[in-house]
């Protein structure tokens, strides 16, 4: 049950604060303890009253959830997130390249450098979309990287997310929940801006218009209604953006071209933000049962009259059987040697690894192929010997459906918990737009494991978020690389 | 605006509008049978809020005896009847959240604390003993919301289409309201007692009783109870009141689209018409009970319009 080695406390390192955090450490040593209880709650009555929700169906309770938010920030110096954003964007660069190559020649297929099997049987593949290139040949428009930490320069990429990401507006109401209780602390740092994540998201989608496009683009957001969990989301971007959120039967297609049903009749769209899966976007090309999606949809976006964001089929890029071979894309597409390093990963269909991952259970993380959320997980130092056998079963059963990592030591940052302020470990997911040009507003969604040792981040899982500042001047007494740890 | 996003603030206004007419009507059928020790009165009372309601059909099917008892339950709290007070409460709420951005903080906090206080009700909550203090609050909640919405919105298409469901809710229930105890006004020789009760109910039912006496300066009489709740622009809840302001708002969204106008538009001018230059005598001559039953079915028609034009275009 021990971890593999002390975590990295992105605070106090060795007893010393570390630069980004003098001011924090300081506050948090001269705060009272009551003082930091009613700032937390008056967090919550905020989040709130907002209505920031995440909504979990089916598993009883209230289904209208909200993530604990934690008021103490995790913080990142300029250098620190200059390297990881530089890292980001060849990162998605690559992804996008990868995307137009497995719609189109093939190249990486041809040359050997991805199994070709890997993604031609793949189910996350969308054959629909060979030979075609979405406007401006731009596939995943908006990925969100999941970054984990295990030293001071040492950032891994856990997961690419590259069809869907949500969490963003976790991301723009805590800060704004942060600046309303601790402005004194704002006022004592320079920290960078996120709130127009909205803004850079809109001009993003503009950018993106379709080839038939005449005038302003017009561009809506695709929710598969109230009772998705990121609901809260759609609306909120929506309202930020100004554009309509619409769910698929306010949508019709004709002639190609595709319309919403207005108070002042029809009106076209050009680009949809959608936020549905790929399943359930046309019943004439994808799942015929669907009554989330727009018939005609596809045919509409095949001719040129629409833009969907992100592509169909982007998922093929983030599919944890890819994943191993991101690096790869780096080096083929931009011969460039990779800036953010992969967790070592062990496909179990491979008989090698398959091997290894069942001689080793007890040290790895064993994930769905396919999963996400951080349902179906087994986390191997925290395992049960029942839970590892159950696992081994599944893995022989299925291997095809599962893959292995070691299981890191993700940094932690100081939370404020039931028994005063103790370290818990944090995740990133910074969001990376890509239109005509990328853009990152600095920061992301930190997310933190709030029971104790815990490395499970995810909200379905009891994970709560923070705010995340990029300081914009450097600390002169931030450690070196090589003096840390 | 999204037809879907018109709709649902439509239907926003018409069941807040709603959960609050059906406590007044509540409030009145529990006055009367308190007042009265003859049980075929208390009954009668009972049914007539059914059918005022709309929910004697729904009722019957349930196959219970139009006990106090078992209507209240029923036009409170149970969550089978779609118009109950605690599923409009629901609906309101659903309506609301589906259409989030389209609405002020304010409104939205309204709706969203009424839904959870009402969440948190028991059967405890519709005994006697409680009903009137559940009632009160349904009542306050629906001003509350009223008032939110006529403080805080922007005088634009929203505002518009939860005016439009408000305002034809009213119209119907005051209407029904009226229909419902017509025997009362048209037939002023029965018992005396039991008809002034039941002028008071009528009254009470769209809080026009001290109204009434600050309009006519008079004792209760029957013709003048028609007349205050049909044709007085005065009273909010008269039906020419109602009339005018869905034929204002209409007429300002068409403004709005540019002149875009449908039949919505035609008949809610001719109702409000009819009204405007109708004279009391005449339509108690041509009877009440066929005025207001004709009326209630051109107010349907009227729904229905404006579903076609605009909510489901």
């Amino acid at each position: 049950m021990t971890m593999p080695s002390p975590a990295f406390n992105e605070m106090t390192t060795d007893g010393l604060v570390r630069g980004p955090y003098a001011e924090i450490a300081r506050w948090l040593a001269s705060a009272p303890r009551e003082a930091l209880e009613q700032r937390r709650h008056e967090a919550e009555l905020l989040f709130k009253r907002i209505g920031i929700t995440f909504a979990v169906y089916g598993e009883g309770g209230d289904p209208e959830r909200l993530i604990p938010f934690d008021i103490i920030p995790r913080i990142l110096a300029r250098a620190e997130w200059e390297a990881l954003s530089r890292g980001l964007v060849q990162r998605v660069k690559a992804l996008n390249l990868f995307l137009l190559d497995v719609y189109g020649a093939q190249e990486i297929l041809r040359a050997g450098r991805i199994p070709a099997g890997l993604v031609r049987d793949n189910a996350a593949f969308r054959p629909e979309m060979k030979g075609f290139v979405p406007p401006g040949g731009v596939y995943t428009h908006i990925a969100g990287i999941d970054v984990v930490r295990t030293a001071p320069n040492e950032f891994w990429v856990l997961e690419d997310n590259c069809r869907t990401p949500s969490g963003v507006s976790y991301m723009l109401e805590g800060r704004e929940a942060m600046l309303r209780l601790f402005p004194d602390l704002f006022a004592r740092h320079r920290i960078a801006p996120v709130g127009h994540y909205p803004e850079e998201l809109l001009e993003t989608l503009k950018s993106v218009a379709p080839p038939n496009c005449r005038g302003l683009p017009r561009v809506a957001i695709l929710t598969p209604g109230s009772y998705n969990s990121a609901y809260y989301e759609h609306c909120f971007l929506a309202d930020e953006m100004g554009v309509e959120v619409v769910e698929g039967p306010d949508l019709f297609v004709e002639d190609d071209v595709v319309f919403m049903r207005t108070t002042t009749g029809p009106q076209r769209v050009d680009v949809i933000y959608r936020r549905i899966d790929d399943d359930y976007l046309d019943p004439r090309v994808f799942r015929p049962e669907s009554v989330l999606g727009v018939p005609g949809l596809m045919a509409a976006y095949k001719a040129g009259n629409v833009a969907l964001a992100n592509a169909p089929g982007a998922g093929i890029a983030d599919d944890k059987a890819i994943y191993p071979y991101v690096p790869e894309m780096v080096r083929f597409y931009l011969g460039e040697e990779p800036l953010l390093a992969n967790v070592p990963t062990y496909l179990c269909e491979r008989d090698d690894d398959r091997a290894h991952v069942l001689a080793h259970l007890d040290e790895l993380v064993v994930k769905l192929t396919h999963g996400s959320g951080g349902y179906g997980m087994l986390i191997g130092p925290h395992s049960t010997a029942e839970q590892r056998a159950e696992f081994a079963e599944r893995i022989r059963a299925k291997p095809a459906d599962y893959i292995a990592q070691p299981t890191l030591s993700l940094s932690t940052v100081p939370t404020l918990v039931d028994k005063g302020i103790a370290p818990r470990h944090v995740d990133l997911r910074p969001f990376v737009l890509c239109g005509k040009e990328v853009r990152i507003v600095p920061g992301g969604l930190t997310r933190v494991a709030l029971r104790e040792g815990s490395l499970v981040v995810n909200s379905s899982q009891g994970g709560g978020t923070k705010d995340t500042w990029v300081l914009e001047d450097d600390p002169a007494d931030i450690p070196k690389p090589a003096e840390a740890g | 605006m999204l037809s879907r996003t018109a709709d649902s603030l439509f239907w926003l206004g018409r069941y807040i509008e709603r959960a609050g007419n059906n406590a007044r009507g509540l409030q009145v059928a529990l006055r009367m049978s308190s007042l009265t020790r003859d049980a075929a009165v208390r009954d009668s009372a009972w049914r007539a809020l059914l059918i005022a309601t709309g929910c004697a059909p729904g009722f019957a099917a349930t196959g219970a005896e139009p006990t106090q008892e078992a209507v209240v339950r029923y036009l409170a709290a149970d969550p089978s009847n779609p118009s109950s007070i605690l599923s409009c409460i629901e609906a309101a709420r659903r309506n609301a959240r589906a259409v989030r951005t389209a609405l002020t903080v304010d409104m939205w906090e309204a709706v969203n604390e009424t839904w959870s206080e009402a969440r948190r009700t028991t059967a405890a909550t519709f005994a006697p003993d409680n009903l009137p203090g559940f009632l009160d609050w349904v009542k306050s909640r629906t001003v509350l919301f009223n008032g939110a919405y006529a403080d805080t919105m922007l005088r634009e298409e929203a505002w518009r289409f939860v005016r439009l469901g408000t305002t034809m809710e009213r119209a119907d229930n005051t209407a029904r309201v009226l229909d419902v105890h017509h025997h009362a006004i048209a037939n002023a020789d029965q018992d005396g007692a039991v008809a002034y009760g039941q002028w008071q109910a009528i009254l009470r039912s769209v809080s026009a009783l001290r109204a009434y006496h600050w309009v006519f300066h008079a004792r209760l009489e029957p013709r003048r109870i028609a007349e205050l709740l049909i044709l007085r622009p005065e009273l909010p809840r008269s039906m020419i009141a109602c009339y005018a302001r869905i034929e204002e708002t209409l007429e300002g969204i068409a403004a709005a689209h540019g002149g875009r106008r449908g039949e919505c538009h035609r008949l809610a001018g001719e109702m409000h018409a009819r009204l405007r230059f109708g004279r009391i005598e005449d339509i108690m001559t041509g009877g009440l009970h066929h005025f207001l039953t004709a009326t209630i079915d051109r107010n349907l028609e009227l729904g229905r319009q404006i579903q076609d034009f605009y909510l489901q275009a």
